[in-house]
């Protein structure tokens, strides 16, 4: 009954901006405008709902399709013991969104591996580096058209 | 034959004496580091054979035990720990990842640390048993006891 | 003068703290190859005598490329992967993905096997905070802890090497169900285990509990708000520290950890005393939920060993007539009789590893073994994404996993619960003294292989 709800809550609040919506092996997922993603959030943060918790962040890079990326928010509501995805897609040419770095702080390291590992570039990030790979480090490994065995190395290798 | 018998017995005892105090520098970084943990500890107790003493210290110690996969970021840092030990030392790569960069065979992990710093013996298995550190000692002290010993006063060639 | 060499180009590295830093402070670089820091992480730290005033985590030194080793490899040869994740409870990692797997592809398990699970994630817990509390004691100086410990471990780690065949890495848990039954004398060797762990809880509270050194370096160190710490996406032992009562064996429960009577021990402050004690007490229950489920167990039916024929044997004999009597399997094989299946395995026959009898005796088998591990055949899930989430030894253990209808993952994430409790790190030791830097990153548990994948 929950799940219904909460998407039926959603499409009234923000109505023509919700795209899509689903629920394939009972995980409830919305799709929303990247422009909307600040209020939706903050909408849901709020009382009766109390999604307090960003369980994760990452992205899916659809190679060949458009939008490419696909931005995945995972949100937990304590209360009402319910996981709600939040998706966005994404165009190649404008691989940019809002950051959530204000809101939750775990999205500043998050955010950082999204930008590392996707190159997606998020607008209000304080401090958009790379988290795991090095500076200098070329290109954006999780993304499908890097190799899987291209290493950068950092000093010279013996044979 | 050449040599004469002070040398050759001198070397000998620098080497009995070299293979029984190996004070080792762990660099840990991944899962082998628990069988350390564990050949380390009380049930296989690596202190047996005279390799107890853990130096977190590289000027400090004899042995390095590379312990755990060594990803492309950490590759300068293994190189800067292992020119800062003093001779003579030597270098125990410790689990497949070490050896051959294991399964990960990907664009983060080094291809097998002697690309970057020479290795002694080889200890495969993933994560290997702490038996198996525990061979790869006494191979190591082999080793030391059969090498010509460097010391001081020796002429250099 | 600008540099083209690209090796010079990228070690260049330039950090935030080394911008913002004033002139007059003191630098300090602690690793990432450092005594007090087990596994490998960069804390730069901005100090006022001892007192830290601004610092920085850098992590990263293990990545491995879990997650785009994993879209190149099939659902089930990946197994192996996340074992070494979290390398401290590997069995749980398992556990984790192979349940995701399972909500994907819609299977239901065989009671036995529930509990198989259940008492081998509940080892694997008590082994993983029986790691972090010795490390943390070790650093704050107290060897014999670590000692002690250890100990106890090795009681555990024979109850996985004899149930398993591995000690730490055993890929035991299988889509479908676990690999093998459990050892016709797993009880005496479980029962030895707990006892010893119990024990050496004992000795450690009596050790720790009121030690005034320790005391001194733990409470009031590193205190985190209930509101902090979910701003953080803590969960699991340190969120729980902080007062929060949120457990995914209570609030979504799986398996059958809903029948079990277990509590959930909480902290008042959120200090790294409380990370230590919430673990502790941890421990107790999972203790007591191991000793409920090797009571609740159903029995398997029994083994008939008798008539069984050797493979040369049976060989030479089918040559003639069909042969009725079962291949004798060799050790390495054990679990993969026909009989044990009904106990272990899901019914479902296409996304598990036929018995190695079938395997080795008929021609439909062969072609079925064959069939289950060539490239563009085994487990094909339908199209989709996943997500679904244990309670690990840090926390919720999530994996997200999108198919596209191939044998190959398109996507899988991990939900990693260390890597959120690392990203407070900075905020939790600033203010305090360079010592106490220590047994906050103890207490945390960092483990590399889950934080940086």
């Amino acid at each position: 009954m929950e799940k219904k709800k909460i998407i039926d809550e959603l499409k009234q609040a923000f109505p023509e901006k919700i795209k899509d919506t689903s629920s394939e092996f009972g995980d409830d997922a919305v799709t929303i405008d990247k422009d909307i993603l600040l209020d939706f959030v903050q909408f849901l943060r709020k009382k009766p709902h109390e999604y307090t918790m960003l369980l994760d962040l990452t992205c899916m890079d659809y190679l060949g399709k458009e939008p490419r990326f696909e931005m995945v928010y995972l949100l937990l509501s304590m209360t009402g013991k319910h996981r709600l995805k939040i998706k966005i897609p994404l165009p190649e040419k404008d691989a940019s969104i809002q950051s959530l770095a204000s809101i939750w702080k775990n999205a500043n390291w998050l955010e950082r591996e999204v930008y590392d590992m996707f190159g997606i570039r998020f607008i209000g990030h304080p401090d958009l580096r790379r988290l795991f790979m090095y500076d200098g480090f070329e290109g954006y490994p999780l993304r499908k058209d890097y190799p899987l065995r291209k290493c950068q190395p950092r000093i010279r290798l013996r044979k | 034959m050449k040599g004469n018998f002070i040398t050759t017995k001198f070397n000998y005892i620098l080497g009995w004496a070299r293979k029984f105090s190996l004070f080792h520098y762990p660099f840990v970084t991944a899962c082998c580091g628990m069988e350390y943990m564990s050949a380390a500890c009380a049930h296989f107790d690596i202190d047996r054979f005279g390799a107890g003493w853990t130096r977190f210290s590289p000027r400090q110690s004899d042995m390095m035990l590379v312990v755990g996969t060594i990803s492309h970021k950490l590759a300068p840092v293994l190189r800067t720990v292992y020119d800062q030990m003093t001779e003579p030392k030597w270098v125990i790569a410790f689990g497949t990842c070490t050896v051959s960069g294991g399964i990960y065979d990907n664009y983060a992990v080094v291809q097998g640390i002697d690309r970057i710093i020479p290795v002694d013996v080889y200890l495969p298995g993933c994560p290997p048993r702490p038996d198996t550190v525990l061979d790869a000692l006494i191979k190591l002290q082999e080793k030391i006891q059969s090498q010509e010993q460097d010391w001081r006063w020796k002429k250099r060639k | 003068m600008p540099t083209t060499d690209p090796i010079e180009k990228i070690n260049k590295m330039t950090t935030r703290l080394q911008r913002e830093a004033s002139k007059d402070s003191l630098m300090l670089n602690m690793g990432p190859s450092h005594p007090a820091m087990h596994g490998t992480i960069r804390i730069m730290l901005e100090l006022d005598g001892e007192r830290i005033l601004n610092s920085e985590v850098e992590v990263g030194y293990l990545h491995r490329g879990f997650e785009k080793t994993c879209e190149n490899k099939t659902y089930f040869n990946l197994l192996p992967y996340t074992d070494r994740m979290n390398y401290v409870s590997p069995l749980i990692n398992n556990l984790g993905y192979v349940m995701t797997m399972e909500k994907m592809l819609g299977v239901e398990v065989p009671e036995k096997a529930q509990y198989i699970r259940v008492i081998m994630s509940e080892l694997s817990r008590i082994s993983d905070h029986l790691t972090c509390i010795a490390a943390m004691a070790m650093e704050c100086g107290a060897f014999t802890i670590l000692l002690y410990k250890m100990k106890a471990r090795e009681f555990i780690w024979n109850v996985f090497e004899q149930t398993t065949g591995a000690r730490m890495t055993t890929s035991y848990i299988r889509i479908g169900g676990v690999k093998s039954d459990l050892h016709p004398d797993y009880e005496d060797v479980l029962n030895t285990a707990i006892d010893e762990t119990r024990k050496v809880l004992k000795d450690i509270s009596g050790l720790l509990d009121k030690n005034k050194i320790f005391l001194n370096r733990t409470r009031d160190i590193a205190v985190v708000t209930p509101e902090t710490a979910i701003n953080y996406g803590w969960t699991g032992p340190c969120l729980r520290s902080t007062g929060v009562y949120y457990d995914l064996r209570k609030s979504f429960p799986y398996l059958i950890y809903d029948q079990m009577d277990f509590d959930v021990p909480l902290g008042e402050r959120g200090d790294n005393f409380d990370r230590y004690m919430v673990r502790m007490k941890e421990m107790e229950q999972s203790l007591r939920i191991i000793e409920q489920a090797m009571k609740k167990i159903p029995k398997s039916a029994a083994q008939t060993m008798a008539n069984v024929m050797e493979p040369a044997e049976a060989i030479k004999a089918s040559r003639e007539k069909k042969v009725e009597k079962r291949i004798k399997l060799s050790p390495n094989l054990e679990g993969s009789e026909q009989d044990k299946y009904q106990d272990i395995f899901t019914k479902n026959k296409k996304i598990i590893v036929p018995p190695k009898e079938d395997t080795y005796s008929s021609i439909e088998g062969l072609i079925s073994h064959f069939k289950f591990f060539m490239n563009e055949h085994g487990i094909r899930p339908p199209k989709g994404e996943v997500y679904f989430s244990v309670e690990g030894g840090n926390g919720e253990l999530g994996y997200y996993i999108v198919s596209d209808g191939t044998d190959k993952p398109y996507r899988l994430h991990v939900r990693a619960p260390c890597f959120h409790v690392m990203a407070a790190l900075e905020e939790m030791i600033h203010g305090h003294y360079v010592a106490d830097v220590i047994p906050t990153f103890g207490s945390v548990n960092m483990i590399g292989g889950e934080l940086d994948r």
